[in-house]
């Protein structure tokens, strides 16, 4: 259900790091939560963030939640797909990364949990 | 699940979206049991009626419903109702689930020195299930004896639903043509289960409260407690219509006529987000730099694929094309105010 390649935030957020960089997106809990998702508030790429800062929101027909940045980094690439197909986000949630972020310390990994932890925080 | 004015119910089954949809191009199922009933019965039934609501219940043949208003004093709304003409000397009152309670006391209070009228509420008594959609007719008409063609809008007949006793309404919450289906609670399941799978084969799906609010504020339906309260008036919610101005007394007629003559000095508009955003209920309204009002409610609406809202505005800010900005959490964004409703349906 949660892949193992990644970690996870409490707020429901996802994590891929590769060297340097991470993409984040959010999980498949999230998005059963927020139901059809129709709008995606994205940063500016070149914007920092420390961890756990707000770095976006996402909205559904019933609700908005705010994003939040699982790990500290610069915005180096948005995915402006979801501009226009917003509803990726519920078909593939841990495909549909959402901020690719350059890490400022790629080893702080404090508070993440890893695959198993989540999903006994979801279950 | 979510908590509505005391009833556990599902914000959606498959999904807002879908289930919206499936009410704008087939029909949808929807539990509405939570809506409130108050009975008004006696001699001097219509009299009590009358001076409780807004709308003319003089005009309504037996069998017959409208829309209407408990007003204060001051022309705001206590709640908004439809009024059914059971008989002559019977109504039935349907109000809102929240304000039920709040409803029935304020009814008994205004028609106490009425002669001969009482009122009860019997909302308990009665499960309201709702079929909304273009194949409504379709879908209901081989489960029940009533004459659905020769059923016009906001009229209702006594028969039976699916073996169930019921009366069914032409009216509905979605914009759409469709039916509302009193019966007994211990009848509301298998009336569901029945009109389900009868249904489904045309595309019938179960509906919740989330596709409930998304297809009312297409069609610019008001929610009572949201875009009308005791804080604004029947002419600011621009709901004149449901005015029986003939009428020579009912409570907050004062208030109202002098609005009427003097003009308002702020309007319920629809208004369309035009830059990227989604207003939502709570969100301040700017006409150039002032706040000139907050978003009552507000959405993307699935059919539409637009995000809209009502909004309280100056009148003089309330014409269609009239450009605003509404703020989503701190950044301003470009809507133009609309004509209302938003959605309305095809006639065919």
């Amino acid at each position: 259900m949660y892949p193992s390649d990644r970690q996870y935030t409490k707020e429901h957020e996802w994590v891929v790091v590769s060297g340097t960089t991470a993409r984040v997106g959010i999980t498949d809990y999230a998005q059963e939560q927020l139901g059809d998702v129709v709008f995606v508030e994205l940063p500016e790429v070149g914007q920092a963030f420390e961890q756990g800062a707000q770095f976006g929101s996402i909205e559904s027909v019933k609700a908005v939640s705010d994003l939040y940045c699982p790990m500290a980094g610069k915005v180096v690439d948005v995915n402006t797909a979801l501009a226009d197909r917003p509803e990726t986000v519920n078909a593939d949630p841990h495909g549909a990364w959402i901020i690719a972020i350059e890490l400022s310390d790629p080893d702080q990994t404090t508070g993440l949990l890893d695959a198993a932890a989540y999903a006994e925080l979801v279950s | 699940m979510v908590s509505f004015g005391g009833w556990e119910m599902p914000v959606q089954y498959s999904g807002i979206t879908e289930e919206h949809l499936a009410v704008r191009r087939d029909a949808g199922l929807f539990d509405v049991s939570h809506m409130g009933e108050i009975e008004v019965a006696g001699g001097d039934s219509l009299a009590a009626v009358q001076r409780i609501s807004t709308n003319d219940a003089s005009r309504l043949a037996v069998g017959q419903a409208q829309y209407s208003a408990l007003t204060t004093p001051e022309g705001t709304f206590v709640d908004d109702l439809l009024v059914y003409r059971l008989a002559e000397e019977h109504f039935l009152l349907v109000v809102n689930a929240a304000t039920t309670a709040k409803d029935f006391a304020w009814i008994t209070d205004g028609i106490r020195d009425i002669g001969d009228a009482v009122a009860v509420n019997t909302s308990s008594r009665y499960a309201l299930i709702a079929v909304q959609g273009p194949r409504a007719v379709d879908i209901v008409q081989p489960l029940t004896d009533v004459d659905l063609a020769s059923l016009g809008n906001y009229w209702f007949a006594a028969g039976e639903v699916a073996g169930v006793r019921a009366t069914i309404s032409r009216t509905g919450y979605t914009g759409e043509d469709g039916f509302e289906v009193f019966v007994a609670p211990q009848g509301a399941e298998r009336l569901w289960t029945d009109l389900l799978s009868a249904g489904a084969p045309a595309g019938l799906l179960p509906a919740g409260l989330g596709a409930r609010d998304t297809l009312r504020l297409e069609a610019a339906m008001r929610l009572s407690g949201q875009d009308i309260d005791e804080t604004t008036s029947v002419l600011e919610a621009g709901l004149g219509w449901i005015v029986g101005w003939e009428k020579p007394d009912f409570v907050g007629r004062d208030v109202l006529v002098r609005q009427r003559t003097d003009g308002v000095k702020r309007k319920l508009v629809g208004f369309e987000v035009i830059e990227r955003g989604i207003a939502r209920h709570g969100y301040p309204v700017f006409v150039g730099e002032e706040q000139v009002g907050v978003v009552t409610s507000g959405t993307r609406t699935p059919f539409l694929e637009k995000a809209v809202g009502l909004a309280y505005v100056p009148s003089a800010a309330s014409a269609p094309g009239t450009e605003c900005a509404i703020e989503i959490r701190g950044r301003r964004v470009g809507a133009r105010v609309v004509p209302l409703p938003f959605y309305k349906r095809p006639r065919g």
